[in-house]
C-alpha cells in the first residue's frame, strides 16, 4: 500500500518535471485591454496566429482602463506588449506610461463602434432622443424650476408623452466598462447638452468662475462641489467639470440595471422581458438580429452605414497602443499590427467589418498604415 | 402502569406514527426536489451540448491549379503558407453555382465554408505536395451558421430578415445535401484544437490541459503541505494559545473568498517574483493557498477519528511516536484524507475568479506545452465562449461543460479508486 502511494507520488512528479520550463523572454505576443475591442483582436490573433510562422497572441480582456495600467506599468517581459482600448489614452495615463519608461507609444485607430439601446423584437421599436435618454436614466435633472431634482421619471411616458407608458428598466454595463463610459459621455452627455442651462454651463473656462458659479446656484447646487473639485484638480475647475458631475451619473434606484460585463446576458434578458432595454455595443445586436433590435435615436437606427457616416449619435473610436520598446525583441509584434491593418482585416470588405467593427474611411486607413509600417511615436 | 395512561398512550401513538411517516415524506420529497432540478440541470445541459459533438462537412470539386494558387509548380514550404487557397476554394463555389451573381449573393456564398478550410487545404498540400495540377473533390468544414442549418437548428418559417442564414444559403446547401455532398461527422477538433473565434473550430483542448497542468502544480503543492501540517497539528503539536490561534486562523482562511487569493499570487507571485503572467505554474500556486485550509481541516478531521486504541497499541508494543503515526494511523486515516483532498482539488478545478487576477482569462490558441506557457483553463473557457457574441458558441459553451463535468467525475472515480485500495482490510 506504502509502494502504491510512493507510486502514484512518483508519477505525479515525474509529470511535473517534464514539463520544460521556458526562458524568462516570450516568444508569443502578450495583449491586454478593452472588452470591446477583444473581439475583434482575437480574429486577428488568430488569423496572425494560422497564417504566419509567428505564434498566436494571448489576448486578455481586462477593460480598457484596467489595460492601459498594465500597459504603463513599464517595460520588460512581464508587460503586455499592446493594449486594446475602446477610447483614446488619457493624458494621465501617458503620463504615467513617461513616468514608467514607456515613452516610445504608437497609437494605432481601428475603427468606430456604435453602442445600441435595444429591446426584444416582441415589442414595438423605441424612438429615442438623446435629451429622453438623459431624462430617463440620469441620476439628477432639472426640474420644472430649473433646479437639478432626483430624477423623477418612473415611466418612458414621463419623459416624453409621445413614448409608451411602460416602466423605465434599462440592464447596461457597470462602471469599470468602458462601454459604460462612452454611453455616458455620448448618450448622457449628449442628451444632456439638449438643455440649454447645462450646455452653458459645459462650455463656460475655468476663468469664468463667477459664471460658473452662478449657473450652479441656479441648477440648486451646493458649492462645496466646486471647491472640493478645484481641490482635486489643484486648479479652478472648468465648466465641463461641473458639466461631468452632473450629466454623467447614472440613477441607482434600480431603473438602470447593472448586468455585468457579459452583454450575451443583456441579450437573453431582453428576450424574456419585453419592456426592458438593454445597452451592448453594436457586434451584439448585429449577431443578434433575429432576437433584439435597435432603437432609433434622434431619428437615426444603429446600422453600420449610419455608423460609419456618422450619422448615428452614440459611436466611439476604438484603438490599439504598440510599445515600441518592445517591437523587434518580442517577435511579430509590429507583422501582427500590420495584419490588424491590412486591407484584408480593416478594409471595407476585410473579415473585421464582417464582425460588426465600423471600418475607417479610405483615407484614414492609409494613414493608420504608413504610421504602423514607421512605427510613429504618440506624442501628447 | 395505570389503566389511564395505557390509553392516553395508544392515542397519541397513532399521532406519533403519523408524524414519523410524515417527516420521512418530506424526507423523500426533498430529496425528488433535488433530484429533479439535477435532472433540468443535466438534461439541460446535455440537449443543447450533444450537437456540438457533430460536425458538418461538404464535399467541393477543388482544382489544385498552380497558377491559381499563386505559386510554382514544385512549390516550397514557404511558398505554400503564401499561397492563395483562399482564392481557390471561392473559386471552386463559384464553378458548382455559376448562377450566383453580385457582391453580396457571393459573399454569402462564400460564407457556406469555413475560414479554417484553407488552413486544412494547406496543410493536406504540405503533406502530399503531388495535389498541385490536380483535380480533387475534397471534404471541406462547413461555416458554423451553414452547419447550424444542416444540423436542423435554423427556424425556416422567421422572416429572412430575422435569421443568420439567408434564404439563397438554405437553397444552395439543399441542393448540395441532395447531392450528397453533405455530411454530418464527429467533431475531432473539439479535441485536438485550442480555442479560436470561430465556433466550428474552437476546440477545448488547451483548456483541459490547461486544467490538467494547474492541477498538477495545486496537488503537488498543497497535497504534501496539507497533509504533514494536519499530523503535525493533530499528533505532534502541543495545546496552546499558538496552536489554537493557528487553528482559528486555517478555519477563517477557508472562507475567505478565492478572489482574495488571485489578488494575493498577483502581487506576491507576479509583480514581486516576476513569475510569468496566464501561466499554469501561478495559477496552480494560487490554487494551492485556496486549497490548502480545505485539506488541512479535513485532513485533521480524518487523523483525529482514528480510534486512540490504534496509537496505544502501536506505542505498546514499542514504536516510536514517528513510527505510530506513519506506521499505524496514516493508513487508517488515508481514505479520510483522499476525499478531503479530492473535494479540494475539484473546488479548485471549478474556480475561475482568482485567476482572473492573474491572466488566466484570455484568449489563447496554443496548446500549452508546459506548466510556464500561457494557458486557460475549463471553468475560464466556458465563461469565454458564454460571452462570445458568435450562436455557435452555446453549445460549444454546453459542451464545453460536459467535459468539465467529465473530468470531475473522472477525478472522483480516482479518489474512489484509491480510497478502495488504502482502505484497512
Amino acid at each position: 500500500m506504502k509502494k502504491q502511494l510512493i507510486g502514484v507520488i512518483a508519477t505525479v512528479a515525474g509529470l511535473a518535471a517534464a514539463t520544460p520550463l521556458s526562458a524568462a523572454t516570450r516568444d508569443n505576443i502578450s495583449i491586454v485591454g478593452s472588452s470591446t475591442v477583444y473581439p475583434f483582436a482575437t480574429v486577428v490573433a488568430e488569423r496572425f496566429g494560422r497564417s504566419t510562422s509567428f505564434k498566436a497572441p494571448k489576448i486578455e480582456s481586462t477593460g480598457s482602463g484596467g489595460g492601459l495600467k498594465l500597459f504603463c506599468k513599464g517595460v520588460g517581459a512581464n508587460t503586455p506588449d499592446i493594449t486594446n482600448s475602446s477610447r483614446r489614452i488619457k493624458q494621465s495615463e501617458y503620463d504615467d506610461c513617461q513616468a514608467n519608461g514607456v515613452t516610445d507609444i504608437v497609437e494605432v485607430l481601428v475603427g468606430y463602434d456604435g453602442i445600441a439601446i435595444a429591446n426584444s423584437k416582441a415589442s414595438a421599436q423605441m424612438k429615442l432622443s438623446l435629451g429622453d435618454v438623459y431624462r430617463a436614466l440620469a441620476k439628477d435633472i432639472p426640474g420644472p424650476d430649473g433646479k437639478l431634482i432626483t430624477n423623477p421619471n418612473k415611466t418612458w411616458k414621463d419623459v416624453n408623452p409621445a413614448l409608451p407608458a411602460t416602466k423605465i428598466e434599462v440592464l447596461g454595463p457597470p462602471p469599470t466598462s468602458g462601454t459604460r463610459d462612452a454611453f455616458a459621455e455620448l448618450a448622457l452627455g449628449g442628451g444632456a447638452k439638449s438643455i440649454p442651462a447645462l450646455k452653458a454651463l459645459y462650455g463656460m473656462s475655468a476663468d469664468d468662475a463667477a459664471g460658473i458659479k452662478s449657473a450652479m446656484q441656479s441648477l440648486g447646487m451646493s458649492m462645496g462641489l466646486y471647491d472640493s473639485l478645484a481641490e482635486q484638480k489643484g486648479k479652478p475647475p472648468k465648466g465641463k467639470d461641473i458639466f461631468k458631475t452632473i450629466a454623467y451619473a447614472v440613477r441607482e434606484d434600480g431603473a438602470y440595471i447593472e448586468a455585468g460585463e457579459n452583454d450575451n446576458l443583456i441579450v437573453q434578458k431582453l428576450e424574456a422581458n419585453p419592456n426592458a432595454l438593454g445597452i451592448f455595443g453594436f457586434s451584439f445586436l448585429d449577431e443578434n438580429g433575429d432576437k433584439v433590435q435597435g432603437s432609433l435615436i434622434d431619428g437615426v437606427e444603429p446600422t453600420f452605414d449610419s455608423i460609419a457616416d456618422g450619422d448615428y449619435p452614440v459611436s466611439r473610436p476604438l484603438y490599439f497602443y504598440i510599445k515600441g520598446a518592445h517591437v523587434g525583441k518580442i517577435p511579430g509584434i509590429q507583422e501582427y499590427a500590420i495584419e490588424f491593418t491590412s486591407e484584408r482585416a480593416m478594409g471595407e470588405d476585410g473579415y473585421l467589418p464582417e464582425r460588426g467593427l465600423i471600418p475607417l474611411d479610405e483615407e484614414e486607413l492609409e494613414q493608420i498604415q504608413s504610421d504602423v509600417k514607421s512605427l510613429q511615436r504618440l506624442e501628447m | 402502569m395505570s389503566y389511564n395512561s395505557t390509553t392516553a398512550i395508544q392515542a397519541s401513538l397513532k399521532k406519533r406514527y403519523a408524524r414519523e411517516r410524515r417527516f420521512q415524506w418530506y424526507g423523500r420529497l426533498a430529496v425528488l426536489t433535488g433530484f429533479v432540478f439535477l435532472f433540468i440541470l443535466l438534461a439541460d445541459i446535455v440537449s443543447k451540448g450533444t450537437p456540438a459533438f457533430t460536425q458538418h462537412f461538404i464535399r467541393i470539386a477543388v482544382n489544385f491549379d498552380a497558377d491559381k494558387l499563386e505559386v510554382s509548380a514544385n512549390p516550397t514550404e514557404e511558398e505554400l503558407y503564401a499561397a492563395n487557397f483562399n482564392g481557390v476554394i471561392k473559386q471552386s463555389l463559384r464553378e458548382m453555382f455559376p448562377d450566383v451573381s453580385g457582391r453580396k449573393d457571393k459573399r454569402a456564398l462564400y460564407k457556406l465554408i469555413s475560414i479554417g478550410a484553407e488552413y486544412d487545404l494547406r496543410d493536406s498540400v504540405l503533406e502530399n505536395p503531388g495535389l498541385i495540377g490536380t483535380k480533387q473533390e475534397v471534404w471541406l468544414r462547413a461555416h458554423s451558421e451553414a452547419g447550424s442549418y444542416l444540423k436542423g437548428q435554423v427556424d425556416t418559417q422567421l422572416d429572412e430578415a430575422d435569421r443568420r442564414v439567408k434564404d439563397n444559403q438554405i437553397q444552395w446547401l439543399d441542393s448540395l445535401r441532395a447531392e450528397g455532398r453533405t455530411e454530418s461527422r464527429f467533431n475531432v477538433i473539439f479535441f485536438t484544437a485550442g480555442d479560436s473565434r470561430e465556433p466550428e473550430l474552437a476546440g477545448i483542448k488547451a483548456a483541459l490541459l490547461g486544467s490538467a497542468y494547474t492541477l498538477l502544480v495545486t496537488f503537488f503543492l498543497a497535497f504534501p503541505v496539507g497533509v504533514l501540517a494536519a499530523i503535525y497539528l493533530e499528533e505532534f503539536a502541543p495545546r496552546n494559545r499558538l496552536t489554537d490561534l493557528i487553528e482559528i486562523n486555517i478555519n477563517n482562511l477557508a472562507a475567505v473568498p478565492s478572489i482574495v487569493f488571485g489578488l494575493l499570487g498577483l502581487a506576491v507571485f507576479i509583480n514581486f517574483f516576476e513569475l510569468p503572467r496566464s501561466a499554469p505554474l501561478v495559477g496552480g500556486m494560487v490554487l494551492s493557498l485556496m486549497t490548502l485550509p480545505t485539506i488541512i481541516i479535513t485532513s485533521r478531521a480524518a487523523i483525529q477519528a482514528v480510534p486512540p486504541s490504534i496509537r496505544q497499541a502501536a506505542l505498546g508494543v514499542g514504536a516510536s511516536p514517528l513510527q505510530t503515526v506513519f506506521h499505524h494511523v496514516i493508513p487508517v486515516a488515508m481514505p479520510g484524507i483522499l476525499t478531503g483532498s479530492i473535494i479540494g482539488m475539484a473546488q479548485a478545478l471549478g474556480e475561475s475568479a482568482p485567476l482572473l487576477m492573474i491572466g488566466m482569462v484570455a484568449f489563447i490558441m496554443d496548446v500549452p506545452g508546459g506548466v510556464t506557457d500561457p494557458s486557460t483553463v475549463l471553468p475560464v473557457q466556458i465563461f469565454l465562449w458564454a460571452d462570445s457574441p458568435e450562436r455557435g458558441f452555446t453549445e460549444k459553451t454546453s459542451a464545453a461543460i460536459m467535459v468539465l463535468m467529465t473530468f470531475l467525475i473522472f477525478m472522483n472515480a480516482l479518489a474512489i479508486y484509491l480510497r478502495r485500495r488504502f482502505e484497512m482490510k
